[in-house]
């Protein structure tokens, strides 16, 4: 039952680590546009470099 | 006149060099235009950002300081066919956010710990049935101590603090017993793990808090949503003003960048912004919206002009004033806030509902208490057999009854044009079975329509609509409208206060008062309409007069039928003359009218309607509707409506037909009986539950397993309001 000493701080840093990814995700407004987010995943990739090539 | 616009008051700087404004757009809804925007922004040159919020609806734009105007951006939405206007977030939305963000942080640590609690019960759980060493136990114990207790302190906050203030103010509402029940079992758990005992609720604890705090999220998400639509709409109503900033020179500013004792010029066709006082000019207002009266007042030097009326002759300066200044709107605002102060009395459900439900609860654990006691058993047994029973009655799915159905109530009269401002607005909009409707702007349009449009010739209607362009008189602009003219008559001269008058391939074309275009007697044989103004139009010799008034909404009489196919009694009070009353009146079938009557008068007889025991749902959308509207039971308002009466309003709907009030009231009614419904669920597991911990059986496994259980039922039970039925008139 050892094992219990690194499978015990092993699960807790994992859960830990779920929870602060999800506050930072939280923090940078990624839960702002749900609406967006979902069709921004399946969007073409905007061409930038077209706009300076034009002028 | 020189005339620029001014945007500055909405743009802030985001960053060195970097300024930022926030737009909300009209008919963005799918990743096509999303995409179609961002692109197009982006290509205007020193742009650095242009992100779509589909949610919201809006814009957030950034480019290099002082390179580009933001009205460029506006112009260039409108190319790609989207209308903008700049947006500025009100404080109320800005907080809604913020409480919003809270709770999906409380929500995340709640879930964090309660995933982390139950993957050591678990083991706790099965262990006791197999081999676990006791010490092992214990370890674990320990271990969902140290994840629970700080967990539950911060996650615990909304519910701690507003049960604190129930219990400041002397009443109690369903977070006292929350809360009293958590602290409980946490505090049990600690002393029996102390105690090396077989059960600790940590898990139960911490689960009902991320149960509940889903349903807390859920309902503010709804009125944050709600928030942002709303301060969408008020944006794109894109309120400006046209303010002296010389002498001679004006520019258009929004409202929100106007002060009192600034000078703001009003020309004819324009709605003021604003409330002052005219200080040069004289001019025939329309101040339907203030005081529902649809006849024109004239207003000279020293007059006073109230936000939301029409100009309709001529050019008026006036000065800004505070809004407490105006004698009326001091009136109404005296009678609003003790109508508003009167309306904060009312119970709402979930509070009525646990204001029966803690006592019995806590009466039942101190019984078993002292049951357990008198049977024989020591006192710590009993003690933690009754913290057993306030565990599994803590009002799990008693706090999610009302909130997931409000919120997918919402979301269902969200679909059919209807906002809500409140959340108990659904409790109450059910009950009511007496709807008051003011006239002006609620059972009739805003707008001006050509009544008699049919009996014109095609041709000669449409020659009076080119002619009409050429106006600013908001008549004129109505025939226009109706007339679906486009080009105007080349050569047209507006004379003030007459009208317009044009020569056309040597025919003289003239629209405007009868007496300019020599229609008197025309006028002396038709058919008067009391609220209709008469415009005449001659072509040459050939005489016609138009009839324009507000309309009734497309769909009123249906509307009207239907509500008394509910049962639901109609009248009518209108702030507008007896006539006018009587027409509207008779052409929807209402046999009870009353006309001609003031912001006080309308109180009284709410409170006479209310004294006899009816649940009175007022529709208005006058200023002078505002009192009235906070005074009876629920109230809604047409988006039209002046900004006082909007914000006091319990629900808002959108569009020109009616029908949504009546499927407002449907889908109250169906929300009321579901929350009604869900109720009475988890108070029949609670009667199931309540003997089984009485008992002194229940164990962590069967209480984390009848919370989650009948939390789910109650949610999925919610998910039936979103079938609004579609059969509504």
């Amino acid at each position: 039952m050892e094992i219990l000493v690194i499978l015990v701080p092993l699960a807790l840093m994992l859960g830990g680590a779920g929870l602060v990814a999800f506050l930072w995700s939280l923090r940078s407004g990624q839960y702002d546009d749900l609406d967006g987010a979902a069709w921004r995943a399946i969007a073409d990739d905007e061409p930038p470099q077209e706009v300076p090539a034009k002028r | 006149m020189h005339v620029t616009r001014d945007f500055s008051h909405y743009v802030r700087a985001a960053a060195e060099g970097v300024q930022h404004i926030d737009l909300a757009v009209e008919g963005v809804h799918c990743a096509g235009c999303m995409a179609k925007i961002e692109r197009g922004l982006s290509a205007v040159p020193d742009v650095t950002l242009a992100r779509v919020n589909l949610t919201d609806r809006r814009v957030a734009l950034e480019w290099k300081a002082g390179t580009l105007d933001p009205g460029r951006f506006i112009d260039r939405l409108e190319e790609l066919g989207y209308k903008a206007y700049p947006f500025e977030t009100e404080s109320a939305e800005a907080s809604e956010v913020a409480e919003s963000r809270f709770l999906l942080r409380c929500l995340g640590v709640a879930a964090f710990a309660t995933m982390n609690v139950m993957m050591l019960s678990i083991p706790v759980w099965s262990g006791n049935v197999s081999d676990m060493l006791p010490e092992q136990r214990d370890f674990f114990h320990w271990l969902s101590a140290l994840i629970a207790l700080p967990a539950a302190a911060y996650a615990g906050q909304p519910f701690f603090r507003s049960a604190w203030r129930a219990l400041s103010a002397k009443t109690t509402n369903m977070d006292v017993p929350i809360s009293i029940g958590v602290i409980l079992a946490l505090g049990m758990s600690v002393v029996e793990t102390i105690h090396h005992a077989e059960h600790a609720y940590f898990d139960a604890a911490i689960m009902l808090l991320t149960f509940l705090l889903v349903g807390r999220f859920l309902d503010q998400n709804m009125r944050r949503r709600t928030r942002a639509v709303a301060g969408n709409l008020a944006a794109l109503k894109a309120e400006t003003a046209a303010k002296f900033v010389g002498s001679d020179e004006i520019s258009q500013v929004p409202v929100a960048a106007i002060h009192p004792g600034d000078i703001v010029l009003l020309r004819p066709g324009e709605r003021c912004a604003v409330d002052g006082t005219v200080i040069e000019g004289r001019s025939e207002i329309d101040q339907s919206l203030i005081t529902g009266e649809t006849l024109y007042v004239t207003a000279g030097q020293g007059a006073p002009v109230y936000a939301g009326s029409m100009n309709i002759s001529g050019t008026l300066r006036v000065r800004v004033s505070a809004a407490s200044e105006a004698t009326l709107l001091a009136e109404i605002t005296r009678l609003l806030d003790n109508a508003l102060q009167a309306r904060s009395r009312y119970m709402r459900l979930a509070d009525r509902a646990s204001r029966l439900y803690a006592p019995v609860v806590h009466a039942t654990a101190l019984l078993t208490i002292l049951g357990w006691v008198i049977a024989g058993a020591s006192w710590h047994d009993a003690i933690v057999t009754g913290v057993a029973v306030l565990i599994i009655t803590c009002p799990c799915a008693l706090g999610l009854a009302i909130p997931t159905v409000q919120t997918v109530a919402s979301g269902a009269m969200f679909k059919s044009g209807v906002l809500l401002n409140s959340g108990d607005a659904i409790e109450r909009l059910a009950e009511a079975d007496h709807v008051i409707f003011d006239k002006t702007g609620t059972l009739t349009l805003p707008d001006l329509e050509v009544m008699n449009a049919a009996n014109i010739p095609a041709d000669i209607f449409e020659l009076a609509g080119r002619l009409a362009l050429s106006s600013h008189h908001p008549v004129a602009a109505a025939v226009a409208q109706a007339a679906g003219a486009r080009s105007p008559v080349v050569g047209a001269v507006e004379e003030a206060g007459q009208g317009v008058r044009a020569t056309v391939e040597g025919v003289e074309l003239r629209l405007g008062r009868p007496s300019f275009c020599g229609a008197e007697a025309l006028v002396g044989s038709a058919v008067v309409d009391p609220e209709a103004s008469i415009v005449a139009f001659s072509k040459g010799s050939e005489r016609f007069i138009l009839s324009v008034r507000q309309g009734l909404r497309p769909d009123a009489q249906a509307v009207i039928a239907a509500l008394k196919a509910r049962n639901i009694g109609i009248e009518i009070l209108s702030g507008d003359r007896e006539p006018a009353v009587i027409a509207a009146a008779h052409a929807l079938g209402i046999a009870e009218w009353r006309a001609g009557v003031t912001p006080a008068d309308k109180i009284a007889r709410i409170e006479e309607l209310k004294r006899r025991g009816a649940k009175v749902l007022m529709v208005g959308d006058g200023m002078n509707d505002a009192p009235s509207l906070a005074a009876a039971h629920v109230s809604m308002s047409p988006i039209s409506a002046a900004h006082l009466s909007q914000a006091t309003a319990d629900l808002v709907f959108l569009g020109r037909p009616l029908a949504p009030v009546v499927a407002a009231i449907d889908a109250s009614r169906k929300a009321l009986h579901l929350m009604r419904q869900n109720l009475w669920l988890a108070i029949g597991y609670n009667v199931l539950a309540v003997p089984v911990a009485i008992s002194g059986v229940v164990t962590p496994l069967i209480a984390a397993a009848a919370m989650s259980g009948s939390s789910i039922l109650v949610m999925l039970n919610s998910l039936r309001a979103r079938s609004a039925s579609r059969e509504i008139l």
